[in-house]
């Protein structure tokens, strides 16, 4: 049961946001009969935690399908550049050639859509993916574009006004 | 940040923010598809009222990295050789709607004039003996690259060598390698310094010899050959003689120190040797790393929001 928490409401615990990733990283296998061609790629900055845990778990399910593990930064793509001031994160990374992949990009919290949207287009310069998916630790609901997770933790009904915090601590709503 | 005119107007966390958002703008460069939509639907046009082919190719690949429009308006062509004024030509195309102005002009001071005349953002691509932010820039970046001192440059001994005194390149980059905390020295024959350094955080050499060894940085300058006409030197020969990068001298450079230009390079007068055989020499990554700070600066400038680099999503 969710306890309750000073700076929060905890949603899932550090055990339940494994648990998820385990189910997920699964998922992923199962979806693609297997990990062939299958890359990892962490939304900055929030997916790149997820990214990395999975990439973990996925090991463990099939060592000999070794999962490249990327992260990029859509700050160059966002929809509201020059609206307010944009920081971007780490430099993007993308250690394998795209071309024929099947791109998995993962986030902590999918709110908006938007960040996503922006991923899709920088991921394109990159090359021509065969398939992106994407799996997010929580999904929060208020979309504002026609985007869909693929594998999701948790779905988590939310209003406008709270914040949800994901991390491999648990998931706090604030 | 609305305008970039001299590398005074930064602080040096504004300066290691240009030169952080730079690593992006590298690595984009190195993307199958080096461009991305950030400045899509602003225009940035190149005004150059004196020579230059290399910056105004080097900005307009940046704008164009950045998917900005771009125009370009060289003064042969322009209706300036009819007599228009320098306000009534930025008024005339700053009406056809301009985001950005990239201003390089004979005259110091003409871009921070030209800021009076329109509402789009300003940058100073070389005006007169004064500044060159960008060149500035980019020479900071390949030093930081090079020498891995992404902290600062704290220890880092430079030595600018040639024409200081008519060089906007020496005053921008004396100001933000000092900013950056390194030891600049310059090595000029006494009639090719400024009539006074005081207030320069500098030391002064008329011996490049002396210096030599010691230094992680030399930084040759282009000697104009106009300057003969002057007087202010008696010989090209004379020069190369004292001041030229010759092979023996490469020999007598520390191991890791680097060699830097910023062109267009008089092969035989300050650089003697043929630099393709300097190990050290890093006057191509200069050129590339000009394009991503330029994108960082048009950027920053242009796509960034109000309040620049600071501040949090």
């Amino acid at each position: 049961m969710p306890t309750a928490d000073p700076t929060g409401r905890t949603v899932l615990s550090a055990d339940d946001v494994r648990r998820a990733l385990t189910r997920i990283a699964h998922e992923i296998a199962e979806r693609n009969h297997g990990l062939e061609g299958v890359v990892v790629v962490g939304l900055q900055k929030g997916g790149v935690w997820v990214a990395e845990a999975l990439a973990a778990v996925l090991h463990g399910i099939d060592p000999s399908h070794p999962v490249p593990v990327g992260s990029i930064d859509v700050s160059f793509h966002r929809d509201d550049v020059g609206l307010r001031p944009i920081v971007p994160g780490r430099v993007t990374d993308i250690p394998v050639p795209l071309d024929g992949t099947t791109v998995v990009l993962t986030d902590d919290v999918l709110f908006t859509g938007r960040t996503v949207r922006a991923a899709l287009e920088a991921l394109h310069e990159y090359g021509r993916p065969r398939a992106v998916q994407l799996a997010v630790v929580v999904d929060r609901g208020h979309r504002e574009l026609p985007i869909r997770p693929d594998f999701v933790g948790k779905n988590l009904p939310t209003s406008l006004d709270e914040q949800v915090v994901a991390t491999r601590d648990g998931v706090v709503i604030r | 940040m609305k305008h970039l005119l001299s590398i005074e107007d930064l602080d040096r966390e504004q300066l290691v923010g240009l030169l952080d958002l730079t690593d992006h703008m590298v690595e984009i460069g190195q993307r199958p598809i080096p461009k991305v939509p950030a400045l899509r639907g602003k225009t940035v046009v190149s005004l150059f009222f004196e020579d230059s082919t290399r910056t105004r190719t080097s900005f307009d690949t940046a704008a164009k990295r950045l998917s900005a429009d771009t125009m370009s308006f060289a003064v042969s062509s322009s209706s300036v050789n009819k007599g228009e004024s320098l306000r009534d030509t930025v008024e005339t195309i700053s009406a056809m709607g301009v985001d950005a102005f990239v201003v390089r002009h004979k005259s110091s001071g003409a871009p921070a004039l030209i800021t009076n005349f329109t509402a789009a953002s300003i940058v100073n691509a070389g005006d007169g003996w004064h500044q060159h932010p960008t060149q500035a820039l980019l020479d900071c970046y390949t030093i930081r690259q090079s020498l891995g001192r992404r902290d600062g440059f704290e220890g880092v001994r430079i030595a600018i060598v040639g024409d200081i005194r008519h060089s906007r390149v020496a005053r921008s980059d004396v100001q933000a390698f000092a900013m950056l905390g390194a030891h600049v020295t310059l090595v000029a024959p006494p009639t090719l310094l400024p009539p006074s350094v005081d207030g320069w955080p500098v030391d002064v050499s008329h011996d490049l010899d002396a210096v030599l060894p010691d230094l992680d940085v030399l930084y040759l300058l282009r000697v104009q050959r106009e300057r003969m006409d002057e007087a202010l030197l008696p010989s090209m020969a004379e020069y190369s003689t004292r001041y030229g990068l010759t092979a023996t001298r490469a020999k007598r450079l520390a191991a890791h120190a680097l060699v830097l230009h910023p062109g267009p390079m008089n092969r035989g007068i300050e650089m003697v040797v043929d630099p393709a055989e300097l190990p050290g020499s890093r006057i191509l990554e200069q050129v590339a790393n000009g394009v991503a700070v330029r994108m960082a600066v048009l950027f920053t400038l242009l796509g960034s929001g109000d309040q620049g680099l600071k501040g949090d999503v």
